[in-house]
């Protein structure tokens, strides 16, 4: 088991190490100029020269992309053109958002598309499961964006119900920051007043992150779910009299599980993508917004930064999944990777 | 699609019925057990008002100056009625010619991106699964490299160093999109490269090229156009993602997605500015994906997980 971790570790960090050399040159050898870009529309060619020297972009390529892999290793991810502000400390601020926003949607989204497949399969073709598939089969076509937004228009502005956007409402101060995920951090400080606003303020950005993933588990799990229930084992402990709350949610739930987990971490990763999207609607204080700002100005280092680290961030879940499937299901663990 | 094939087949003469019979009926039984599926069925009616209306549409709109940036301030924001079904923009511009006109400009820009996708993707999938050996190798790491990230994620770090843009915005989505097909493709072509019929046709002397587009690509077609027809919907949420984030279609250009972007902040009054780009791109994703569910279900029964 520790092998195998750590083979997959190790090609971790290979792929990532390749992930910043592709992002590197993509956002170099492009023909976009950011230092006349920073330097603004009436800058002499000398000042952008100066802008150029000061953040080495005068320098060749390889030697640019030696001095940043050496900068990386120390931690240090650049300085935006931009704002002129440090890329490590910015995503230091931003990411526990997205990573509030994210870990809250996915477990949103297996709360109701477990159940969801778990029904549908069981009550195959009646009414139930063809509502049901209809839900799911809608949700992977749905704009996250403009789903966010017709959230917003209803039950925001039309309602009332919940704030338009961000994490707070703006007399509120921040729990003491802990963790950075202001759920957890104020549920450690007892501080319920702060807990409750930012649940209400993280529902709707959750909600419209969440459905495509929703749907497409959902339908893994169903179809994972038919299968299992059509085997032997099944039948035989039908046949023993077991209860089919048993045999269902014990028995047959178990074994789907596995593909669906697969499913769970492909989705975890499609929702750090959709993540540029639901926190530019929600004005979400983010990674994903921060990549967006970064990308309309041109501004290399945060969005090679951004870009990396949300690559991380998939790798980790996907290895996450691999460990928990090795646990699960011993099988997996002597097989070539 | 398979249905004019049908019936184009069957206006040909006999001997060459007679040459293609077994193809033929294949195709028959595919389109018989299609038409059997209503959700596919729905998707292909879906996707054939798409192309209709995107083919067709803008000969008929309504206000077709619109769709190029006219201003009739005194129109402004217009409710939906009568003369504009969609209602109007904030310079007047009616919203029904832009959604038509926009189902067009998502059609061009989906259908590139897919086509480049695939004409990338394809290749090197065939090289890496048939080929093998260290170019193999080197192939596959590259395009783990690219699936590491979220498709979108690199599509904005592209489009980030080149500068916003429509076009731009094609280059980067295309980018970013490739390395499924090579995936797809190189695990087929894996399994076929070593197949009993492969081995009698190279020791029958075939060439190379000749294995690849008789026995290796027509053995790959199902799984390929099952996922080209998916991605065509996946890319036109790309492609609209993108202009909403002002990264993709400036306005007044008339992308859904840009729509979208500037409608958001005439929210809530003047609804019907945001609300009808999305659906149509909602209904359009919709059609292409039960057109996709519903070919895995006829061309690759196996391949449903």
């Amino acid at each position: 088991m520790l092998l195998f971790t750590a083979k997959k570790f190790l090609i971790m960090v290979g792929t990532l190490f390749a992930l910043l050399a592709i992002t590197f040159t993509i956002s170099h050898v492009a023909p976009g100029d950011p230092a006349a870009l920073a330097a603004g529309p009436d800058a002499t060619e000398e000042m952008i020269q100066q802008i150029r020297e000061e953040f080495g972009l005068d320098k060749p390529l390889p030697v640019q992309f030696l001095i940043y892999v050496g900068g990386v290793l120390q931690g240090d991810f650049g300085t935006s053109i931009h704002t002129g502000r440090e890329v490590v400390s910015d995503l230091a601020r931003f990411f526990p958002a997205t990573l509030e926003l994210v870990l809250f949607s996915i477990l949103f989204a297996i709360a109701i598309a477990v159940p969801i497949g778990v029904i549908s399969a069981v009550r195959q073709n009646t009414i139930t499961d063809h509502t049901l598939r209809l839900f799911s089969v809608a949700g992977v076509g749905l704009p996250m964006f403009w789903l966010g937004l017709m959230l917003q228009l209803f039950f925001a502005l039309k309602l009332g119900w919940f704030p338009l956007g961000g994490r707070l409402g703006l007399l509120t101060d921040p729990p003491t920051t802990i963790t950075g995920l202001y759920i957890i951090d104020s549920l450690l400080t007892l501080n319920f007043t702060t807990l409750l606003e930012s649940l209400h303020h993280i529902v709707l950005p959750a909600v419209a992150l969440c459905f495509p993933a929703l749907a497409s588990i959902a339908r893994v799990n169903r179809a994972e779910m038919l299968e299992v229930l059509s085997q032997d084992y099944i039948v035989n402990a039908k046949a023993q009299g077991l209860s089919k709350f048993r045999i269902v949610a014990i028995y047959a739930l178990r074994n789907a599980m596995l593909p669906t987990m697969a499913m769970i971490g492909l989705r975890f990763g499609w929702m750090l993508g959709g993540t540029v999207l639901v926190e530019s609607v929600f004005n979400w204080p983010g990674v994903g917004l921060y990549a967006v700002e970064a990308a309309v100005a041109s501004d290399f280092e945060p969005i090679v930064a951004v870009t990396v680290l949300l690559g991380f961030m998939f790798m980790l879940a996907n290895l996450a999944i691999d460990i928990v499937y090795g646990i699960l299901d011993p099988r997996v663990r002597g097989a070539n990777i | 699609m398979t249905q004019e094939n049908i019936i184009m087949a069957e206006e040909r003469q006999a001997t060459w019925r007679e040459r293609h019979q077994s193809t033929i009926r294949q195709l028959r039984l595919y389109a018989h057990t299609y038409s059997r599926n209503a959700s596919a069925m729905l998707g292909l009616a879906i996707v054939a008002l798409f192309f209709f209306v995107a083919l067709f549409g803008p000969l008929f709109v309504p206000y077709p100056e619109d769709a190029t940036g006219a201003i009739h301030l005194d129109n402004k924001l217009q409710p939906p009625s009568w003369e504009h079904w969609f209602g109007t923009d904030e310079v007047g511009a009616d919203v029904f010619t832009r959604v038509i006109v926009g189902a067009r400009v998502t059609l061009h820009i989906s259908l590139f991106v897919t086509v480049v996708a695939m004409l990338i993707g394809v290749p090197l999938g065939i090289a890496a699964g048939y080929h093998g050996g260290r170019i193999g190798q080197v192939i596959m790491r590259l395009t783990d490299v690219f699936l590491s990230v979220p498709a979108l994620i690199l599509a904005i770090a592209i489009v980030g160093s080149m500068g916003p843009g429509v076009q731009n915005a094609i280059i980067a989505l295309a980018l970013a999109w490739w390395p499924g097909y090579v995936r797809l493709v190189q695990s087929k072509a894996l399994s076929i490269r070593s197949a009993i019929y492969v081995d009698a046709a190279r020791t029958m002397g075939a060439s190379n090229f000749r294995i690849i587009f008789v026995h290796i690509l027509p053995n790959c077609a199902s799984p390929i156009i099952v996922k080209a027809s998916m991605d065509m919907g996946m890319s036109i949420l790309g492609i609209a993602s993108l202009g909403f984030l002002g990264l993709g279609a400036q306005p007044p250009y008339p992308e859904w997605g840009a729509m979208i972007s500037t409608g958001r902040n005439y929210l809530p009054d003047w609804w019907w500015y945001s609300f009808f780009p999305g659906i149509s791109i909602f209904i359009t994703v919709l059609g292409f994906n039960l057109v996709g569910d519903g070919l895995r279900d006829v061309l690759d029964p196996r391949g449903r997980k």
